[in-house]
């Protein structure tokens, strides 16, 4: 019995932390953000890093690892706010060509970082007006809105039946989509009766793959927030009014102990929930959906507390925090607002229609 | 990560298993302190090392090393089986890692044995009515005369107070020194002369909880645990252990699973609540903050078994823990509605009404044992490393 994680894991951590802190700091997350510099030059090193065949087999040119150590590189990539895309081409797509044959061809392009997979999923949770695919003899029409890790070379996607496809970018009108998180791409697919690989027919797969993703998203938000409590408790220490560090007052004190006291158990569910992917699959789903909206709760609530005890520095863009603020209400809206992943969670159990 | 437990904590489970089918009827069903079904019992349970598992032999107990996980095994059985695990309170629960830890030889064999068997009852007294979060500006006096120390002063929130044979208490022996300097920690009999019980009535309308004033009692100079003016060292050593109690999640699982039932069967126009958006989204909010509270006491359990600082992880639990399961009764109340006030002899109470009485219990599990605002603090300063609050001043003369 062993809660918590292995010594090669937490080393993995350390190292891609220390990399992103070195590497991939605030002044490349705004030059990013301002479009000075190609997100895709920091995702290329870290296919260096090994995070895009992180989830693929040793003979495809991959590491071969678990979700669980997946969810731990999307946590490091939350702390740093890092503008590299993740969670299509190294997270899910792995998992999603897994599942129909004859796509091994695209595993080692997709290990070594010359293939990238983004995701048009969100109709799959909920289609908003106008948007959603509809299949007839093997292609698919409609619009996807939304869709994560925009300029990737293909994209999966999923049909009103919910059947999962792959369609190349270059077979599709799409448009890149301003978000208020600029450390993301997000973009928007035009498809007319453009052609698509099926990858499954089973709805089930596709709800484990949503699971994974629900679950890095999870993760994201988990190293976001603990990076926006540590902002803000060493903000607290060094800060001084009235003669003396605002973290000894009672008042800014227990706003940091609250964060901390929500936080720190939602480590522990993320854990449980990336485990759980690969280890436990009759719990996967119920775990992914709590660590996907708690998160979402508790990364809100620590977003907005973060700040309030940076005081007016806080709402500024000298320190950047909103860059964390605005990552953690990305990671809620995508896939799924809480209220809706409440909701399938409920129906997981039967305790919904 | 690796949650399983592995063969012979497995073949632990298994003889558990096995003894609670065969005992499970002579457990005692509602029976009071000191019963003879309650004291059977504990005997068995101790002699199969379900109870006083890691006491030492010579004390009365099992003797087995202490194993967290092989006693965590034999709670998860017992709690399955919805059965008691031989006798709590603060005697057992508090007095005696204490003593362990901290007692005389001559102490150790006196009073362990009986303490675990149920036979001598303690209660604990260290609030005051002017020392509650500032404990250690507690006023009870003793004062040593002859080969006597001689109490006075007055204590609140002593739970079990009128149903104990002992006491263990903070008292000031050392005036003089500086406030956490002078205390110390005395063991004496309830029924010395001196001492006058008056039970303290509740929100819930139970009384669980007394006052107690002290004149003039004679305790035996020897029945002090640590030396003069150690006493708040060694209650420290007790705390500790009181706050992981009020921490398990394994309870707290099993009412959430009572308001999932509890949902399912309540009706408002003839539809049930579990069928009203609202109400279900409020118990899946409630149910992740569950999840998350089991798995993080996983985590604390790992940490602790593989010699590991549970750190943050161990400081929020009791903050957490109260809060959550307090909100959780709430849902229950509103989940009823107006018959959610029902209480005492209403016709139309469900569940006894313990949706209320627990609510009201769990809010003052949220300022007991340490409140909210106190656990804050620790969190604060010893999880974050904030500063604490500076000393006030003497005010400056005109």
């Amino acid at each position: 019995m062993d809660f918590g994680l292995a010594e090669e894991q937490s080393l993995f951590q350390d190292s891609l932390n220390a990399y992103l802190s070195e590497k991939a700091g605030l002044e490349r997350v705004r030059r990013i953000a301002a479009g000075e510099e190609d997100p895709q030059a920091l995702r290329r090193e870290l296919v260096e890093f090994g995070l895009s065949g992180l989830l693929i087999a040793e003979r495809h040119g991959g590491v071969g690892l678990a979700p669980m150590d997946a969810a731990l590189a999307a946590e490091c990539l939350g702390r740093h706010v890092a503008s590299a895309p993740f969670l299509g081409t190294s997270a899910v797509a792995p998992l999603a060509l897994a599942l129909a044959e004859g796509q091994e061809e695209r595993l080692p392009r997709l290990a070594a970082g010359e293939l990238t997979i983004g995701l048009a999923l969100a109709e799959a949770v909920g289609a908003r007006a106008g948007a959603g695919l509809v299949a007839k003899g093997g292609k698919l029409s409609g619009r996807s809105l939304y869709v994560l890790d925009y300029g990737a070379d293909e994209y999966l996607a999923a049909d009103a039946d919910r059947r999962l496809y792959l369609v190349a970018a270059a077979a599709l009108e799409h448009r890149p989509l301003a978000t208020v998180d600029k450390t993301r791409a997000v973009g928007e697919l035009i498809f007319q009766e453009t052609p698509a690989v099926l990858l499954s027919e089973d709805p089930e797969h596709l709800r484990t793959l949503i699971d994974v993703a629900w679950v890095m998203l999870a993760a994201d938000t988990l190293g976001a927030a603990q990076s926006m409590l540590d902002q803000a408790v060493a903000y607290a220490k060094e800060r001084r009014q009235f003669n003396r560090p605002i973290g000894s007052f009672q008042a800014v004190k227990h706003l940091c102990a609250e964060m901390a006291a929500q936080l720190e158990p939602c480590r522990a569910l993320v854990w449980h929930a990336a485990h759980a992917l690969s280890e436990a699959p009759q719990e996967a789903h119920l775990a992914a959906c709590h660590a996907k909206a708690h998160l979402a709760e508790v990364g809100a609530f620590v977003a907005r507390t973060a700040t309030e005890v940076h005081g007016g520095m806080g709402f500024t863009d000298l320190l950047g925090l909103h860059y964390w603020f605005k990552r953690i209400g990305f990671n809620r809206q995508a896939l799924g607002a809480p209220e809706l992943v409440r909701e399938e969670a409920a129906r997981a159990q039967n305790l919904a229609a | 990560m690796d949650l399983s437990y592995g063969a012979d904590y497995e073949a632990l489970r298994t003889a558990v298993r096995r003894f609670i089918k065969t005992h499970r009827h002579r457990a005692p069903k509602g029976a009071g302190l000191r019963s003879p079904a309650v004291l059977g019992w504990q005997r068995l349970l101790i002699e199969n090392g379900y109870a006083a598992r890691t006491i030492p032999r010579a004390y009365g107990g099992f003797g087995a090393k202490p194993d967290i996980l092989a006693s965590r095994v034999i709670a998860e059985e017992f709690a399955a089986a919805q059965l008691s695990q031989g006798i709590g309170g603060q005697g057992v629960s508090m007095l005696v890692p204490t003593l362990l830890e901290m007692g005389a030889e001559e102490q150790k064999r006196r009073f362990i044995r009986p303490t675990i068997h149920g036979e001598m009852v303690w209660c604990q007294g260290y609030s005051e009515p002017g020392a509650g979060s500032d404990l250690a500006s507690l006023r009870t006096s003793a004062v040593l005369d002859g080969d006597d120390w001689v109490v006075n002063g007055h204590k609140i929130w002593t739970s079990t107070a009128h149903l104990a044979d002992w006491i263990f208490c903070l008292v000031r022996t050392e005036p003089d020194a500086p406030k956490h300097r002078g205390i110390s920690f005395l063991l004496f009999r309830m029924d010395s002369p001196g001492i006058k019980v008056q039970p303290l009535v509740d929100m819930t309308g139970a009384a669980n909880f007394n006052e107690v004033f002290f004149t003039d009692v004679r305790v035996p100079k020897q029945q002090i645990v640590g030396a003069r003016g150690e006493g708040w060292k060694v209650a420290n050593a007790v705390l500790g252990h009181e706050r992981d109690a009020l921490g398990d999640p394994n309870p707290t699982l099993s009412r959430l699973n009572a308001l999932i039932s509890l949902m399912r069967t309540e009706t408002i126009d003839g539809r049930r609540v579990i069928d009203n958006p609202v109400y279900r989204d409020r118990l899946m909010r409630l149910q992740a903050r569950v999840m998350a509270m089991r798995c993080n006491d996983l985590r604390v359990l790992s940490a602790r078994i593989n010699g590991r600082d549970p750190g943050l992880a161990r400081l929020v639990v009791k903050l957490q823990g109260a809060e959550l399961r307090h909100e959780l009764e709430q849902l229950g109340i509103d989940a009823m509605g107006e018959l959610g006030l029902a209480y005492g002899d209403n016709p139309h109470l469900r569940d006894h009404g313990n949706w209320q009485s627990h609510y009201m219990f769990f809010l003052g599990l949220i300022i007991g044992g340490g409140t909210a605002q106190i656990q804050k603090n620790i969190i604060g300063e010893r999880g974050l490393g904030l500063p604490r609050e500076p000393k006030p001043q003497a005010p400056v003369q005109p």
